[in-house]
């Protein structure tokens, strides 16, 4: 035992060397790009230098990292230490979304925009005290393990991989079109092709050392978008206020936005959202709260962004890795930190770029505008007066344009796509372009590594789970038969669904299709020969491949529907996963049939009402019973349904007045309800089974599931 | 030395592992939801130097504190608790 430990304390001292040398390496890097950039070097090199440089850091450590052995591939030997998976998770966790959107989320929305910091935080502790450690005594290797050897077999493993590939694609996909979306604004890359470099950043990273890879570049993706992200707010803290904390600071920022609110109204530049008249064109104070969500689709938020976080499976594998159940829990609280030091500073960001807007843009004169707009209305993303606001004189024109126009800008004549806030803070405080450049590759880390994880977990659950343990154990026949008829479904798939083209004028479709073809004929020779764990790694590596070519191809035809629906995925796994997961482990009488009746009812409640309010909402008139959505300050409806409703992205129609967001409200009771009604009616389960219920309950001994690993 | 791995031992950890999660369900509950119901009472005081409305701070990095020191304070407890009743790991 004493060699054992003595062995993990100098990895965990080799860790701390290597990952720290790492981060000297990369402060070194910047200074020396802020040198090039001194002496002359064009911006558009400087970037470029910054996200290949980083990229290829990423995949070096993707490809030193490489393995040839199951248990490392699927969950990295499980000798991760608590603080190192922390970190690991905090960048599986944080996605392009919280890197570049919470912000402008909080810029928009003030007080109630804290919903979202609120839920995707406070879930850890659900994880923690719930479901995590319990999973990792229990031994998984994927979320659908521990599903189908608590809930008696195949039928809910498959349910468990249709919860998991239904709340993880969606999400994947807009991870690969934020690597698109950001590389193709700072690099001027063209869009599909930037999507194809993304594409192959995670190919390197996840392909060929699954697990074990993933949590190595996450570590420092981790290190890269933390950087990225607090150092021009702490430059501009400092500057503003003379102390480099602005967690602190922005605190006088809020109060003199208050005061410029008053101001502003006063002046008549703005008018007051009331409960008589409010909308996009009226200014919402930034600390009153629920003028954008009414109270219940505020907790409502809260409360399925938290539960949703201890249901989705790319997190809840995170914890599989470590080298304890102790460290399990240690280590969810260091995710939390490092997640925390991002989300507490989200808020400042918001605050000071609302300032800015506040004072330097609303209330002055169209002629003395800032001229760091100018790039952002280039590319549409800044409106004035309506129009994109590229040059001073686009803005001056389009003033005069509307009929008396006071000639000083007014609330209601600015509009902000808010991806901006966190990518202008730089230029707003006046900081040389090496740091736009160092937002843009921390941008990019957070999308990357939130990509691994997910189509790790995806691909992890069709080749352990859909493959090793449904397809491999049948006979001979029946399996040709099912494989061949998987791979027709695939390519069936591919030709009609994959649409858009990719890189070099090629469709995606042919890419998809000639890929497959190139695999198959590369590996069937191997695979006849090859043993149980060499057919096991390359069927987990083709499966990866698969998935990430069809989730850039979804990504490269940017599909605005898919990019709404990933906030979907948490109350989609919130429904599905969740009571099956705390039932499972915490009341010894759920049934087999208990759980898979109610994870069906719960995940099928919140996907129906998903489904009809954005794509039937007429029909969810004419037969379920639902009304139209209110306003939330004003309180009056928002659509009349009585003259029929068409689909639009704004939901318009629900009941009581719930977001589809938040379906998951909907879905977790009913899961539980029906969980444990059906549970209470049929026998109880086996001695055995809730003798090893008491085992996993127990962090001493041998994990519950042991895995041939050779 | 640590209790035999008994039924009734099996019961006494499984019972205190109960009542702390449930303990800490409830100061979950209540700074992830209960405080923020009295955000605009809460908004009327100003945090002396710093100038946050506190119902505003709460939710922006009051609670946020809260659950992190939280995740260290019970993954130390539940360990006490294993410690205890002989299921802790080496």
């Amino acid at each position: 035992m004493a060699t054992q430990s003595q062995a993990s304390a100098a990895f965990y001292k080799q860790l701390g060397r290597m990952y720290g040398t790492y981060t000297g390496a990369f402060v070194a890097f910047i200074v020396f790009l802020a040198i090039l950039e001194y002496i002359g070097v064009p911006n558009r090199v400087i970037g470029y230098l910054f996200v290949f440089f980083t990229l290829a850091v990423y995949a070096i450590i993707g490809v030193m990292t490489r393995t040839a052995e199951v248990s490392e591939y699927y969950v990295a030997g499980r000798r991760v230490p608590a603080f190192y998976n922390g970190m690991a998770t905090g960048a599986d966790w944080m996605s392009a979304a919280s890197f570049v959107g919470m912000a402008g989320s909080l810029f928009l929305f003030g007080y109630d925009g804290l919903a979202w910091v609120l839920g995707w935080t406070g879930g850890f502790v659900l994880v923690s005290i719930l479901v995590g450690p319990y999973l990792r005594k229990f031994g998984a290797y994927t979320v659908p393990d521990f599903m189908s050897f608590r809930f008696g077999g195949n039928f809910a493993r498959f349910l468990a991989v249709v919860v998991l590939v239904a709340c993880s694609f969606t999400y994947v996909t807009a991870q690969i079109f934020g690597t698109g979306i950001i590389a193709s604004r700072f690099l001027g890359m063209q869009f599909e092709v930037a999507v194809f470099v993304g594409l192959v950043g995670i190919l390197l990273c996840a392909m060929l050392g699954g697990m074990r890879a993933v949590t190595w570049t996450q570590i420092a993706q981790y290190i890269v978008l933390i950087i990225a992200y607090l150092v021009p707010i702490v430059i501009l803290s400092t500057r503003k206020y003379g102390f480099p904390i602005p967690e602190l600071t922005y605190g006088t920022a809020i109060a003199e936005i208050t005061a410029r609110e008053a101001q502003l109204v006063k002046d008549g530049l703005a008018t007051l959202c009331t409960a008589a008249n409010c909308g996009p064109t009226t200014l919402k104070p930034h600390i009153q709260p629920f003028l954008n969500y009414t109270p219940l689709n505020f907790f409502g938020i809260i409360f399925c962004m938290m539960v949703g976080t201890a249901s989705l499976p790319h997190i809840l594998m995170r914890y599989f890795t470590t080298p304890s159940v102790r460290e399990a829990r240690q280590s969810v609280g260091w995710s939390l930190f490092f997640i925390f030091l991002l989300y507490f500073s989200a808020p400042a960001y918001a605050a000071f770029s609302k300032l800015e807007v506040y004072t330097n843009i609303i209330g002055r004169p169209i002629t003395e505008i800032r001229p760091w707009m100018f790039t952002w209305g280039e590319l549409g993303l800044i409106q004035v007066c309506g129009k994109n606001a590229a040059s001073l004189q686009a803005v001056i024109d389009a003033c005069k344009s509307i009929a008396g126009h006071p000639g000083v800008i007014r609330f209601q004549d600015f509009v902000i796509n808010t991806d901006v806030i966190v990518l202008s803070t730089p230029e707003i405080a006046g900081l040389p372009y090496v740091v736009s450049g160092l937002v843009a590759a921390g941008g990019l880390a957070a999308a990357l590594s939130t990509a691994d994880g997910l189509l790790l977990a995806i691909a992890n659950a069709l080749s352990h789970d859909v493959y090793y343990k449904m397809i491999q154990p049948m006979k001979q026949q029946s399996r040709n038969l099912t494989v061949w008829i998987i791979g027709a479904v695939i390519v069936f798939i591919m030709y009609w669904f994959m649409t858009g083209t990719g890189p070099f004028g090629i469709a995606w479709r042919w890419w998809g299709i000639g890929g497959l073809a190139v695999i198959a004929a590369a590996t069937y020779p191997f695979l006849q020969n090859a043993n149980d764990v060499q057919r096991r790694l390359v069927i987990a590596r083709v499966l990866l491949l698969l998935v990430a070519i069809a989730s850039a191809a979804t990504a490269s035809t940017r599909p605005s529907d898919i990019l709404a629906m990933v906030g979907w995925a948490f109350s989609l796994a919130m429904a599905g996963n969740f009571p099956a997961l705390v039932l499972g482990i915490w009341w010894k009488r759920t049934t087999t049939a208990g759980a898979i009746a109610g994870m069906i009812a719960g995940f099928g409640l919140c996907l129906f009402y998903l489904v009809t309010t954005r794509y039937y909402p007429q029909m969810g008139v004419d037969y379920f019973g639902m009304t139209a959505m209110l306003n939330p300050t004003t309180g009056l409806p928002i659509v009349d349904i009585t003259k029929g409703v068409k689909p639009l992205a704004v939901q318009q129609v629900g009941w009581f007045n719930l977001n589809n967001i938040n379906c998951g409200l909907l879905g977790m009771p009913l899961g539980f309800l029906v969980m444990i009604v059906v549970s209470l009616v049929t026998p109880a389960p086996s001695k055995e089974m809730q003798a090893l219920v008491d085992e996993i309950r127990k962090p001493r001994g041998r994990t519950v599931l042991e895995e041939k690993t050779s | 030395m640590a209790p035999a791995d008994t039924k009734a031992n099996q019961e006494a950890h499984w019972s205190k592992t109960t009542r702390l999660m449930l303990t800490h369900l409830g100061i979950w509950f209540f700074f992830g939801y209960v405080i923020h119901m009295f955000v605009n009472q809460l908004n009327a005081i100003k945090i002396p130097i710093l100038g946050f409305p506190l119902g505003f701070y709460m939710a922006a990095q009051g609670s946020l504190i809260v659950f992190v020191v939280m995740l260290f304070a019970f993954a130390k407890q539940q360990d006490k608790i294993d410690r205890d009743h002989g299921y802790a790991e080496d």
